[in-house]
């Protein structure tokens, strides 16, 4: 795996300055690291919310989610190449790419989430026209026979395209181990979540995002590992129970807000005890199954019949905002917090239907709107502050949400 | 470079006048006001109503169930001619729908909002299917959610997948097939209580496949010099019939006759198209233009470009409904086949470079003086990667490209001069092109 050591007793403090580290490198070093260790390694990026991971793993391959350039990077080039009414992370995306940044990714996938990344996959070709380029069209028909079996044929197809650029063959072997690893690293994923929904004070919203994201660089089994390591020494924090509102996150899916915005909810009395910031890591919910003839058939049915809700996906048959209400009540939050980043077309179409659900069911909200490099966060925290108030004063506050303001 | 420039002065853009119909709009005016009347009268009739997206539309499929077709993108369109798009829209965004996303949808929701008042003043009915073809577009998934809440109705999916690799692979045909055999056909035939019948939808294609013959007839006159058409401004009428309810009928098949006869007659006269600015043609400039138009100001915009001499021999556009101009016909031998590849083909399913290579292709075969690009706000399937297009024709066919910025239906985001300002500067460097190579 690319490098990561941290010692056998590390607090938390360390294991999250570690990720942070890894996260704010933006010439993805310990990539680089790890490909000149063997040369003929392949990386490939990989554009939110969701890639098939295993696929890569099972044929050697790192697969290296990408975010954009976060509040890090000065747009110069990024922004001749996009209008101003486009969001930013493609821009920022751009402006590493063009800036050498991804030179060490032999190839780029990008999943069909929205018009723009599917775009981006064509600006791609264009100006990358050497490396490997590949839409993810996942499926948005729910039928394993009819979706299933096209999925698969994608799969099959992107494993070929690899192999034939130097990657390992996919084999039944290796992707059942590929699938076992990312089952354990969602295992712990989930503990995680878990003691977030129980104790927030011990695992903060700032610091799993941290933790979670720094996988996307990592093999399955080495971010379990990680994971692992900061779950043990969260048991051993002293942290004291906060009266803080408890809140879930929805929106921010794809470009990331700058974890300063995060930190800002947080000290305005919030304590983000659910989210969907690394939704690709979280995807399928539950194991894929693993004791199986056929592990690609299983990869691609846990896409159709265990993926969790998001504004990219088809819900067919199910109710609008079900899962989000679960997921509310499953965390025992007590209101939702809509952060879409700006002009993102599917997270903003969708919000008015989720609202609309929780309204009806009697679960307050207020929303945000942010670029991944906001700056600002004064109004936000106002307005976080206004909402945990509201919340904490009124109790459960009858359906109608408060305030919904846009900060940015 | 600039004092090569000749400095022009222009009237500034006026209301532009009435334009004179030709016979074929006459037809086709009467045509939607009796497919709006039958809408009216659907629920007394009781013809089921089928909603569904221009681009990747089954009209054929949909004719072949009796099925009445409704596109909101057409009723979004229309209503931003009219005038009455900023009030629909306001009225979507006040009721919590963002600022940011495409107009198209938020003007539907506040027309239906108010009344759903057709662009003929009749009453739009509530659908009975919502057929979500998710062509080259993933705003349309989310709007059928939308209306799917509001309705209460069924929505049938037909997930089109992406030409990422520039063609067709025979899975992508299959999976299409697929979930027409498994999810729309048996959809269709439970809303209307009809077995499926091929026999009629074979017939269907074989009237689409004509009426497309004799429109890859109108569009490829335009390399006719003078060109007798506009295969933007004028084409976006054109496109009328095929685009929307009536591909697959006689009555299509009569409409893309008589403008194919109009249009031969004109070449034989030396005749350019009918504009705000009377029949142009002396014709100045030959343009390709890639993206949708401004539906708020159109003949404004129209004008901007006829007061100046300039026609558009191609666009790109006028292709999302459909992609004839390269081969494709709907083949009533293979039926299903036929739709997934029309499907597929629409424009905006088409990945970036093909994009390119066909802006490319209408640049050099219609011997066009330059290109430009109108990049809607709303529209991200358009115009994400359209600053890149610009520079990868610019370098591909060597004349200059234009870049102006609009949008469909939100008459705020239609800024009259500074538009007018950017053309004029385009036009003006056509000119100095022109006069350099001469
Ligand atoms: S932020 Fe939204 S619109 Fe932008 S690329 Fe991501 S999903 Fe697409
Ligand atoms: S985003 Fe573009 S293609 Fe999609 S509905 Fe809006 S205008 Fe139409």
């Amino acid at each position: 795996m690319p490098t990561m050591t941290w010692p056998q007793d590390a607090d938390t403090v360390q294991l999250v300055a570690l990720a942070r580290q890894w996260v704010d490198d933006l010439n993805l070093t310990a990539v680089r690291q790890w490909k000149a260790e063997q040369p003929g390694r392949l990386a490939i990026g990989h554009l939110p919310i969701y890639a098939p991971r295993p696929i890569l793993e099972a044929v050697g391959v790192l697969p290296v989610a990408v975010f954009g350039g976060g509040d890090q990077v000065d747009i110069i080039r990024g922004d001749s190449y996009f209008q101003s009414y486009i969001c930013h992370i493609p821009r920022s995306t751009i402006e590493l790419a063009l800036g050498g940044q991804y030179d060490c990714l032999d190839g780029m996938m990008f999943p069909s989430i929205c018009d723009v990344i599917r775009n981006l996959s064509g600006m791609w070709r264009m100006l990358f026209p050497e490396r490997w380029s590949c839409y993810v069209d996942l499926p948005q028909n729910f039928d394993a026979k009819v979706g299933g079996k096209f999925y698969v044929s994608e799969l099959r197809r992107m494993a070929r395209e690899l192999h034939e650029r130097g990657a390992l063959e996919l084999t039944d072997q290796r992707l059942r181990q590929a699938i076992a690893d990312e089952n354990r690293r969602r295992a712990v994923l989930q503990r995680l979540d878990d003691l977030r929904h129980k104790e927030p004070w011990k695992v903060p919203a700032s610091e799993v995002y941290l933790i979670s994201r720094v996988g996307g660089m990592m093999f399955a089994k080495d971010h379990a590992d990680f994971a692992e390591a900061y779950l043990a020494a969260v048991q051993k924090r002293p942290a004291r129970a906060r009266d803080n509102v408890r809140v879930v996150m929805v929106g921010s899916f794809c470009e990331q807000p700058p974890l300063d915005l995060l930190k800002t909810l947080e000290k305005a009395g919030c304590d983000i005890v659910d989210d969907d910031l690394q939704l690709g890591m979280r995807m399928i919910d539950g194991p894929i199954p693993e004791d199986t003839d056929d592990p690609l058939a299983a990869l691609a049915n846990a896409f159709l019949f265990q993926g969790v809700a998001c504004a990219s996906r088809y819900i067919a048959n199910d109710v609008k905002g079900r899962q989000l209400i679960e997921k509310v009540r499953s965390s025992g939050a007590e209101g939702v917090v809509f952060s879409a980043a700006s002009f993102c077309d599917p997270a903003l179409l969708d919000q008015p239907m989720l609202e609309t659900a929780l309204t009806n069911a009697g679960i307050p909200y207020t929303s945000l709107k942010f670029a991944e490099n906001t700056g600002q966060f004064q109004v936000i925290r106002e307005q976080a502050g206004a909402f945990s108030d509201a919340v904490k004063l009124w109790g459960e506050p009858t359906g109608t949400g408060v305030t919904t303001a846009t900060s940015c | 470079m600039s004092t090569a420039i000749p400095i022009r002065t222009r009237a500034p853009a006026q209301k532009s006048p009435a334009l004179q119909k030709d016979a074929s709009q006459e037809r086709q005016k009467q045509m939607i006001a009796r497919h709006f009347e039958k809408l009216a009268n659907a629920p007394e009739s009781r013809d089921k109503v089928c909603y569904t997206f221009v681009p990747g539309n089954l009209t054929e499929l949909i004719g072949s169930f009796d099925m009445l077709p409704v596109l909101p993108e057409i009723n979004a369109l229309q209503s931003g001619m009219r005038q009455r798009s900023g009030g629909y829209i306001a009225e979507a965004e006040k009721a919590g729908h963002s600022e940011d996303v495409c107009t198209y949808v938020k003007c539907d929701l506040g027309m239906m909002k108010s009344g759903n008042i057709s662009p003929t003043g009749t009453r739009l009915p509530k659908p009975d299917l919502l057929l979500l073809s998710y062509t080259g577009c993933f705003t349309f998934l989310k709007w059928f959610e939308i209306l799917r809440e509001e309705y209460g109705c069924p929505v049938v999916m037909l997930h089109v997948p992406y030409q990422e690799g520039g063609h067709i692979t025979p899975e992508m045909r299959r999976y299409v097939v697929d979930q027409l055999e498994r999810e729309v056909i048996p959809a269709m035939e439970k809303i209307t209580g009809k077995r499926f019948d091929e026999e009629k939808l074979r017939e269907n294609l074989r009237l689409s496949a004509q009426a497309e013959d004799d429109l890859v007839a109108v569009w490829e006159s335009a390399k006719h010099k003078p060109s007798p058409i506009d295969g933007y401004f004028g084409g976006v009428y054109y496109i009328g019939p095929i685009f929307s309810s009536f591909r697959g009928t006689q009555d299509a098949v009569d409409y893309y006759r008589e403008l194919r006869a109009e249009t031969e007659a004109r070449i034989r006269r030396g005749e350019g198209p009918m504009t705000p600015d009377g029949v142009v043609s002396e014709q100045r400039y030959r343009l390709v233009v890639e993206g949708p138009p401004n539906w708020t100001s159109f003949n404004d915009f129209w004008h901007m470009f006829s007061r100046e001499g300039a026609v558009v021999v191609a666009s790109t556009y006028t292709r999302v409904g459909g992609l004839y101009d390269t081969g494709f016909r709907h083949d009533h031998q293979h039926p299903l086949e036929t739709l997934a590849d029309y499907c597929m083909g629409c424009y905006t399913n088409l990945n970036l470079p093909g994009r390119v290579s066909l802006l490319e292709k209408y640049v050099k075969d219609y011997e066009a003086d330059g290109f430009l690009i109108n990049s809607v706000k709303s529209c991200n399937s358009f115009s994400a990667g359209q600053l890149l297009m610009l520079r990868q024709l610019e370098q591909r066919t060597g004349v200059p490209g234009g870049f102006i910025e609009s949008d469909l239906v939100d008459p705020r985001y239609f800024s009259r001069s500074n538009i007018d300002n950017r053309l004029q500067s385009y036009f003006q460097m056509l000119d100095a092109r022109k006069s350099r190579t001469a």
